[in-house]
């Protein structure tokens, strides 16, 4: 509490008031310079009121005499950007996909679009740089379910895989072997080990020759003789060294019992048509794209 | 300055006096003399090579800026004659800086602060203001009266027409920093058609308010408060350090003179106060070395031409060493002792680092890579069991001209190599860059997954400049990195 206002007799200056346990507090003047700069803020502040938005009235503000807001400068921003990206984006609409990669320009341009679709949509699934994980489909590697080429990658962004929305949307579906009965656990487990033997793995012998006459009875139609795959279905290729789920003989048990079925959107229905030719150009240049 | 006393309460107690003191303006008072001499072909030369220097062309070639010095922020190069700097070069002007902070400490120990009273930009620029202020107001007694003399006309004339001239000079010297940054022909005719960029005239403006302020108005406050040098430079004095002295020992007692005085019952100092009226910092150096005194030597011109006048031995301020001094009081003579340890460790120091910045500069590669991999996927195994790494290459060619390389890889046996863009897999792949640039190229490792023994294996790119081969041994640079496969 302020008591009492005195000279101090050391300094001359005046006291605060204040005291604490008999220590007093000066009462000395603010710096100059301190002091201007301080009324000159305060003379910005009053102007900024006047010409900016400063003041919130519940749902509304003082707009300003300048109407300045930042949000129309967002969207004049963008719309400036979108008209700088106009003629890329018409080209990029109108070339066929062996026309955008030929042309550095509109490559970077579609690569630089794709990348940042595909940060925002793809690669909750497909990891960043499409490194893939169980069940989503590695990106940048040289196997293809669905087919490589930019087309084909197009086709599948477009209408998704087992999309429920989507009528044109990529649709096959493997038996239930194990769960529908069709085959007993010996045979799924022979057929394993058949499956096994493409790709020169140690196996049971006679099992995998059991196996053979399982797979030519209930798999070949899709998935080839030598397990080569059909993209036209979307039969994964199981003589190679990529597996979607895991190659290992309990996987494949559990495949083959319960069957796969992975489901990708429809992005033709989610994006503009330019992002998912961007998004296809993309994908396609991340390393296994087909010609 | 006085100081003023209160006394309050009925007591005797003094209040000390504020511990603000306000500037008392110093006005400088034209002299001549050796020193004074010596000043003016300082600031002449230092002028000229700061306005002539951007103006000097130097010719490399259609593809890169013909001037000769030339900081190019948004190339980004630095310039220097035959010498360019790249930005991870950067520590050549860290060298520079420092053999030149060392040059400084060396310049001290041996002729106190030379760099202060003769070279320093505020020094010469000051000089500059002051000759200017000499020239339209007068010299220090006319100037001292018209400040104190009532607002009139001619008072306002005279005042506005040194500020402008300051102006003058100061965007000139604003005008000439920026022509370091960019081209000095287009910025000048820039300049007269109206038509710069704002960060020229940012930094011109920026340069003209500072060089107004710092040489017009703030002048030896600059030295005394903003510098820190002044602070620093007593731990590079030391008694054989060449320094402004006043020789007491046969100035003392100073005073006027009587005509019934010998000079033999009384010091040569007839306390004139010619020397603190020429001083551009205003101080006495009759007290000695203080952190004020800029080693200009000023003081010592005009006390000789008072020392001539009075028909006594020149050089009662003189540039002399604190050993010389004490002998001389004695009667005796000490020689000047250049060579020191601490004059000898700051001229090693400076030797060492020029030659390493010379060998530097003389072995410097004219070829880099850095190699980013990866980082998502860190690998991709391929349908044939294969794993691929990618990198992305960039290959800076700091020569003028355009360059072929041979890329290889060691480390992974079978390791194959492609471009994105060729399909092509080769132990060898071409790799080209367009002079004075960064090529940047994605690079696909694929090696068999057998060839791995470890999840990370230790990789070395091999970049061969394919264009010197034949003349000379082909300039290769190797690039660690590693190859990374599936857990083993």
């Amino acid at each position: 509490m302020p008591t009492k206002v005195e000279k101090d007799s050391l300094s001359g200056v005046d006291t605060t008031g204040h005291e604490w346990d008999g220590i007093q507090e000066l009462n000395n003047p603010l710096p100059k310079w301190w002091l201007y700069v301080f009324y000159v803020c305060v003379a910005f502040s009053l102007g900024y009121w006047v010409l900016y938005p400063a003041i919130p009235l519940g749902k509304s503000y003082t707009g300003g005499i300048l109407g300045y807001s930042q949000r129309d400068v967002v969207l004049a921003d963008i719309a400036t950007a979108r008209a700088a990206q106009g003629a890329y984006r018409a080209k990029i609409d109108k070339a066929s996909f062996e026309q955008i990669e030929a042309d550095p320009d509109l490559l970077s341009f579609a690569i630089a679009g794709g990348r940042s679709a595909f940060a925002e949509n793809c690669s909750a699934c497909h990891g960043a740089g499409g490194a893939g994980g169980k069940g989503y489909p590695t990106l940048a590697d040289d196997d293809w379910l669905w087919g490589g080429k930019a087309d084909d990658i197009h086709t599948t962004l477009l209408h998704g895989i087992r999309s429920p929305v989507d009528g044109d949307t990529r649709l096959s579906e493997m038996p239930k072997f194990g769960v529908d009965k069709l085959l007993t656990a010996v045979q799924i487990d022979e057929v394993a080990e058949y499956v096994l033997s493409f790709t020169g793995r140690d196996t049971n012998k006679a099992a995998s020759k059991n196996g053979e006459a399982v797979f030519t009875e209930n798999c070949v139609a899709c998935h080839g003789e030598k397990g080569e795959g059909m993209r036209e279905v979307g039969a994964p290729r199981l003589n190679d060294n990529i597996w979607l789920y895991g190659g290992d003989k309990k996987t494949l048990v559990e495949t083959i019992t319960y069957a796969r079925a992975g489901v990708m959107p429809a992005w033709g229905s989610r994006l503009d048509p330019i992002t998912v030719k961007q998004l296809a150009v993309y994908v396609h240049t991340l390393g296994g794209g087909e010609k | 300055m006085s100081t003023t006393t209160q006394t309050h309460g009925g007591g005797d107690e003094q209040v000390p006096a504020s511990l603000f003191a306000a500037r008392e303006k110093v006005y400088p008072k034209s002299v001549a003399g050796k020193y004074r001499k010596l000043k003016w072909i300082a600031l002449v030369v230092l002028l000229a090579i700061y306005y002539v220097v951007p103006w000097i062309r130097w010719d490399r070639g259609p593809a890169a800026p013909d001037q000769a010095v030339l900081v190019d922020l948004a190339g980004p190069r630095l310039y220097f004659f035959f010498i360019e700097i790249w930005p991870q070069e950067i520590y050549y002007l860290t060298g520079l800086l420092i053999m030149a902070a060392i040059g400084l400490f060396l310049a001290t120990s041996l002729a106190g602060r030379i760099w202060c009273g003769y070279a320093c930009p505020q020094t010469v620029w000051t000089d500059l203001y002051v000759w200017i202020e000499r020239k339209i107001e007068g010299d220090r007694s006319e100037r001292i009266r018209l400040d104190k003399s009532p607002l009139s006309g001619a008072k306002v004339l005279k005042k506005l027409s040194k500020h402008l001239a300051w102006l003058v000079v100061a965007f000139l010297t604003g005008g000439a920093w920026a022509m370091y940054f960019t081209d000095a022909p287009t910025l000048v005719a820039g300049l007269f058609r109206l038509q710069i960029d704002e960060l020229s005239l940012i930094f011109i403006a920026l340069f003209t308010s500072t060089t107004y302020l710092l040489g017009g108005w703030a002048r030896e406050q600059v030295c005394t408060y903003m510098c820190p040098w002044p602070r620093l430079q007593g731990a590079m004095i030391d008694e054989d350090s060449l320094i402004v002295t006043y020789e007491s020992w046969r100035g003392e007692p100073r005073g006027a003179k009587r005509k019934s005085q010998d000079w033999d019952q009384r010091g040569d100092c007839i306390d004139c106060k010619a020397c603190i009226h020429v001083c551009p910092t205003g101080i006495d150096i009759r007290e000695g070395l203080q952190m004020e005194c800029i080693g200009c030597g000023l003081c010592v011109d005009a006390c000789n031409e008072i020392m001539t006048k009075i028909s006594r031995p020149l050089n009662l301020i003189t540039f002399d060493t604190h050993n010389n001094q004490v002998a001389r009081s004695h009667g005796s003579t000490a020689h000047v002792r250049l060579i020191r340890p601490r004059t000898l460790i700051y001229g090693l120091i400076i030797v060492v680092l020029a030659g390493m910045m010379v060998a530097g500069l003389v072995f410097r590669p004219q070829l880099d890579i850095s190699v980013l991999r990866d980082r998502a996927p860190l690998f991709v195994t391929l349908s044939d069991g294969d794993i691929r790494n990618g990198y992305t290459f960039k290959i800076s060619n700091m020569t003028r001209y355009a360059k072929d390389y041979s890329l290889r890889l060691d480390g992974v046996a079978g390791a194959t190599l492609a471009v994105v863009g060729q399909e092509d897999r080769v132990e060898r792949i071409d790799l080209a860059a367009r002079p004075d640039t960064v090529a940047t190229y994605r690079i696909y490792v694929r090696a068999p997954a057998r060839a791995l023994a470890s999840t990370s294996t230790p990789v070395t790119f091999t970049l061969t400049d394919k264009t010197t081969v034949g003349r000379g041994a082909p300039e290769e640079v190797d690039y660690h990195s590693v190859f990374i496969g599936p857990d083993k």
